[in-house]
């Protein structure tokens, strides 16, 4: 399970470096990198479920540049929208270039400057999956301006040192800048050895987050902040009932409308685009619609397709023996989550400009390349005339891995000739978003003599996650026959369990469901821990002592063992409640990031609470330990979120509800008081953080309630 | 039709067709003030909460007609870098914002918040502070909330 440590040496790559880039820059390095082996990439993915770093193509990679007044500009590849990786890769660069953190502007690399990360922005990979390129690109840049300081200055490279973006030696000192300044020809070292730990001045330190006061500020740094000059704005009319298609529209009363400029009528929208907003929206009300809706889709609907036992089977994991279905000592559970809402507060949208060919696109997403695929596919443009201009993320959490919307904003923006911004309605965001998908599932299991699992099987149904996803290729999924994200965390972690087995059931449903911040871990392990604790009720065992004995002694079975004992140790974890409260307890490991989760709940006027939670995670490195303890936060209170209160179901064949409230998700008095995170670094290289603290927080508050009250209670989200 | 405001300490006249249009498309569009964000578009999740004389209002459903003659305060007047309202300095010491977006939103409900009650309960910060966070800041602004309630009654007796 651990992750295969990729030691791909820069210096096997080919460098491009540009000197004098006009008035702003003094020297930009970059490099050609060679695309992955689809093949090598679908392998090492299945052996850790982790999409591998994969700068693809053969164009260069703009990574820095140095400015005149000495800042080092960084290109990330990665986008930020919220956890951090723009302070981390600022920290990680630091380090290896010798210059203080304050010197280093980190920016969303556009398609122009260079191929972005071909694997999008997600799977908690950032940090982890650029820490070894970063840290070599940086340092044979460092290594790059020595040598031409030696150069420059006529002092042998052994007696220069650098620091704060400074050449120094015999009495002399120049700037990284001045070093940079009139130099056409770059030598380009080997890569050179990389920092020792005991060196570093910024990772590994809480750093403040490098884009704080942007947002403490209100500076508008969002795709929905984004204008271009003569622009236009836009609404879009799509089906609200699920499978529903356009027949015909009648945009006669639309079209005379105030400052409406052009409706578009497309296969299965209409796009109303007019000089102001409001105006936009006033002439969408006007327009009539006729629906062919083949069908009205209702919850059991869904629920009658979506079981274990239905779609495609596929065997994820074996180890002995199958449980005999007539053996009466054989405890059968079963579990279920619904359909989950990404609700990210900003809108989908894009501003896009189309014209003489070339199309030009300002958006949030966390897939860059494959937007600028898709537009320049729909348009019949070449790739290399869509620039898409990243901005920062008004939140991610998976749904802006499909950005297509990007295509209808450059639809409309070629009918009229000028930029066009467009975004969704909040009712759009919630009935066209491509959900979390729901999910069944059986527990079985069998305790020994010894009360400990002879067997455990986790058979589990879901809708799509990675299949169909535009992030995979179709052959990604042919050739692993599973679903990768439905399988996030469906797998047993007790290897010493003789018997254990996880078989997934896929069925494609009616509406999209895709990626959703941990993908399948929330409810494989929600469904998966409740029952470990259930079987340890019934061995009459500790369920941490339970938990333990089943785990095997393998790298990763101890790094298990080792944030489930430091939580229990932390939390004072007991299993009898103590006046009105108790605790719960569970655990999980997700993309080699073991975690564990102690929650304290009561119960207030017939409702959960959740008091206090600790958190033990092992990320390895945290390169930014206070920005990883917010991400784990998050992800707690995110997790009670979806845990306890958020669901969507279907009503009149519509998806349902489309407005913040009847979608309940939890406020600021629903978060726990206090939420004590612990950092346990069971490895030397960052790994994922923003999904895997996800993952045990549904169990262990129903372990809680369990134990308080008697009630096991098996369905998301949680409920009295 | 003309409508007349003092927006962040100017006065600031616009004409515009629709008395109903929502302040917050008026403070975004055509003021371009980008600070005050779009959430819900139906006064539910506190995206565009920005003040008027004072009080916290969520802009995207207050029609532009009721803001005639009012003192208007957006995230870009609460205060600056150089001279932080004591709820941005407060932030600031927290590291609060994770993707940001819903923050300016949050922050102006917790300055109007301030306004109201100077030093808040927990229970009183529940009760008041409903916006929605969706990276679920929430365990770090209950403390920079605190916080900023201590900034304030600190510095309060100073300046009366």
């Amino acid at each position: 399970m651990t992750r295969k440590r990729r030691k791909k040496n820069v210096s096997r790559r080919k460098f491009l470096v540009r000197g004098g880039l006009g008035t702003l820059g003094v020297l930009a390095l970059g490099t050609f990198v060679f695309r992955n082996p689809i093949r090598r990439s679908v392998f090492e993915m299945a052996e850790t479920l982790v999409p591998p770093y994969d700068g693809t193509g053969t164009e260069a990679n703009l990574w820095f540049e140095i400015l005149k007044d000495n800042t080092i500009v960084l290109h990330s590849s990665k986008v930020e929208m919220g956890q951090g990786t723009f302070t981390g890769l600022a920290q990680i660069a630091a380090d290896e270039l010798d210059v203080d953190i304050n010197q280093i502007k980190v920016v969303h690399a556009n398609t122009d400057s260079g191929v972005v990360d071909g694997m999008s922005t997600g799977g908690s990979l950032s940090i982890a999956s650029l820490w070894q390129p970063l840290r070599e690109m940086a340092a044979t840049m460092r290594e790059m301006i020595k040598g031409m300081a030696a150069e420059k200055m006529g002092i042998s490279i052994g007696d220069l040192t650098t620091k704060n973006g400074v050449v120094s030696g015999g009495g002399k000192t120049l700037t990284y800048a001045e070093v940079a300044t009139n130099v056409t020809e770059w030598k380009v070292p080997d890569t050179p050895k990389l920092r020792d730990r005991s060196s570093y001045q910024f990772v590994g330190k809480p750093i403040s987050r490098i884009d704080l006061a942007a947002k403490v500020y209100g500076d508008p740094i969002f795709g929905m902040d984004a204008e271009m000059p003569n622009m236009l704005h836009a609404s879009v009319i799509r089906p609200q009932h699920v499978g529903a298609t356009m027949k015909s529209a009648d945009i006669s009363v639309a079209e005379k409308m105030p400052g409406v400029v052009k409706i578009v009528k497309q296969d299965n929208w209409v796009g109303i685009i007019a000089d102001s907003y409001t105006q936009a929206l006033t002439a969408k009300r006007a327009i009539q619609v006729d629906w062919d809706i083949p069908k009205m889709w209702t919850e059991e609907g869904i629920r009658e397709m979506l079981q274990v036992g239905k779609g495609d089977k596929m065997i994820c994991q074996k180890e002995g023996s199958t449980l005999d279905t007539d053996d009466s000592n054989v405890v059968t559970l079963e579990f279920s989550s619904p359909i989950g809402a990404h609700a990210q507060i900003e809108p989908n949208g894009a501003v896009a400009h189309v014209k003489d060919g070339k199309a030009t696109i300002i958006i949030s997403t966390q897939v860059v390349q494959i937007t600028q695929k898709q537009v320049a596919k729909a348009l019949g443009l070449d790739m290399e005339n869509v620039n898409i201009i990243p901005t920062y993320l008004g939140g991610g959490f998976g749904r802006r891995l499909n950005t297509s919307h990007a295509v209808q904003a450059a639809i409309l923006s070629k009918e009229v000739g000028r930029p066009v911004k467009y975004f969704f309605s909040r009712k759009e965001e919630f009935q066209h978003d491509s959900f979390r998908p729901p999910t069944h599932h059986i527990m079985k299991g069998k305790l020994n003599e010894n009360g400990l699992l002879a067997s455990l099987e986790h058979h589990y149904a879901s809708g799509d996650v990675a299949i169909n996803s535009v992030l995979l290729p179709g052959a990604v999924n042919t050739i692993l026959g599973t679903d990768i994200g439905a399988a996030r965390g469906g797998n047993i972690m007790y290897r010493n369990i003789p018997n254990h087995r996880a078989i997934q059931w896929h069925t494609t449903l009616p509406f999209a469901t895709s990626w959703w911040r941990s993908l399948g871990l929330l409810a494989n392990t929600f469904a998966i821990e409740s029952f470990m604790d259930e079987m340890a009720i019934k061995a009459g065992k500790d369920p941490v002592e339970f938990r333990l004995a089943q785990l095997n002694d393998d790298e990763m079975g101890k790094r298990i063992k080792a944030v489930i004992t430091k939580a229990a140790e932390k939390s004072g974890f007991q299993e009898k409640p103590v006046n009105g409260r108790a605790m719960g307890f569970a655990a999980c490991v997700d993309a080699g990031s073991p975690c564990a989760h102690v929650v304290e709940i009561s119960i207030e006027e017939g409702e959960i609470k959740v008091h206090k939670v600790t958190c033990v995670l092992d990320c390895g490195i945290a390169v930014n330990p206070d920005q990883v303890k917010a991400q784990c936060e998050g992800s707690v209170i995110m997790g009670i979120s979806a845990a306890m209160h958020e669901k969507m179901t279907l009503k009149d064949g519509q998806l349902y509800p489309t407005i913040f409230g009847p979608y309940e998700m939890a406020l600021m008095r629903n978060a726990p008081k206090e939420i004590d995170v612990v950092l346990i670094e069971g490895a030397d290289v960052p790994l994922p953080v923003g999904e895997p603290p996800l993952g045990p927080i549904g169990a262990a508050v129903a372990n809680a309630v369990k134990r308080l009250t008697g009630k096991r209670l098996t369905d998301l989200p949680l409920s009295l | 039709m003309k409508i007349s405001f003092n927006i962040n300490g100017e006065p600031k006249s616009i004409d515009i067709e629709d008395e109903n249009s929502p302040l917050l498309w008026v403070v975004r569009d055509m003021l371009d003030l980008k600070g005050t964000k779009f959430g819900c578009g139906k006064a539910a999740c506190g995206a565009c909460t920005l003040h008027v004389d004072g009080a916290a209002i969520r802009s995207c459903s207050y029609p532009i007609k009721m803001a005639a003659g009012k003192n208007i305060t957006t995230i870009e007047g609460l205060g600056t870098r150089e001279n932080p309202h004591p709820v941005q300095q407060a932030w600031t010491e927290h590291v609060v914002p994770q993707c940001g977006y819903c923050q300016p939103g949050f922050m102006m409900a917790t300055a109007a918040l301030l306004n109201k009650i100077p030093n808040p309960t927990d229970e009183d910060i529940d009760n008041n502070i409903v916006n929605v966070c969706r990276c679920a800041t929430y365990y770090r602004m209950r403390k920079a909330i605190h916080r900023a309630a201590e900034l304030t009654t600190v510095s309060k007796p100073q300046n009366q």
